[in-house]
């Protein structure tokens, strides 16, 4: 019976799924301000923030401006579903169902979103996506688009 | 030495408790409808004007951002 148990532990930790590395993951970012969005597909808020995000894309250019978004829900399915709901897939998604990323940037809300400048450093965060905050969530884009790298 | 007994068994019991902080990413089940304190809005909004105008308190029994606590 004990040994049964070790042996389920032992697989059920050698089949945790690894979660890419977020430095890793956003060194092929850098010189480029990047917008990292925390969401899930049960947060209210977050269908708020996608269409933000979609403009914010449209309108900054591709080359020094990238939105990144990493989902917090525990099964694949309900971020797809909630993806397809909002209409489409246009922004990359991480998934982080064991919340290794939002632990890294010390998510304090849901959504939260963190902006990264061109040397790879963050500089802002916002916690909660709230409509009558977008110009002050532009004026902090376009501060780190000024900068020089 | 039965109170020994007793609090060594208290002890044991003592350690089995725990807490625990919920991350944020982590309400996913505070925001289903199960979960809600009042299934009901229309009664919650009767039910707050009757504590308003009884004793001139509102509030405080829902949370913000539709039950997972969000924004």
């Amino acid at each position: 019976m004990l040994l049964r148990t070790f042996f389920l532990t032992f697989v059920l930790i050698m089949t945790h799924t690894a979660v890419a590395d977020p430095s890793a993951e956003l060194a092929s970012y850098k010189g480029r301000v990047v917008y990292l969005d925390f969401w899930a597909s049960w947060c209210g808020p977050c269908k708020l923030s996608f269409p933000f995000m979609q403009s914010l894309v449209d309108e900054y250019p591709a080359s020094e401006f990238a939105v990144v978004t990493v989902n917090l829900d525990r099964r694949k399915a309900l971020a797809d579903k909630f993806l397809k709901d909002i209409g489409g897939r246009s922004l990359p998604v991480i998934m982080d169902p064991q919340g290794e990323w939002a632990e890294k940037f010390a998510v304090q809300d849901m959504p939260y979103s963190v902006l990264i400048d061109k040397r790879g450093n963050v500089r802002f965060e916002h916690a909660g996506f709230h409509e009558s905050e977008t110009s002050k969530y532009r004026a902090h884009i376009e501060q780190l688009l000024a900068e020089k790298e | 030495m039965p109170y020994l007994k007793w609090f060594i068994a208290t002890l044991i019991v003592a350690q089995l408790m725990a807490c625990t902080t919920v991350k944020p990413w982590e309400r996913d089940v505070l925001a289903r409808r199960s979960m809600s304190l009042e299934k009901n809005p229309m009664f919650l909004s009767m039910d707050d004007h009757v504590y308003f105008s009884k004793e001139a308190a509102a509030g405080g029994r829902t949370f913000d951002g539709g039950g997972c606590g969000c924004n």
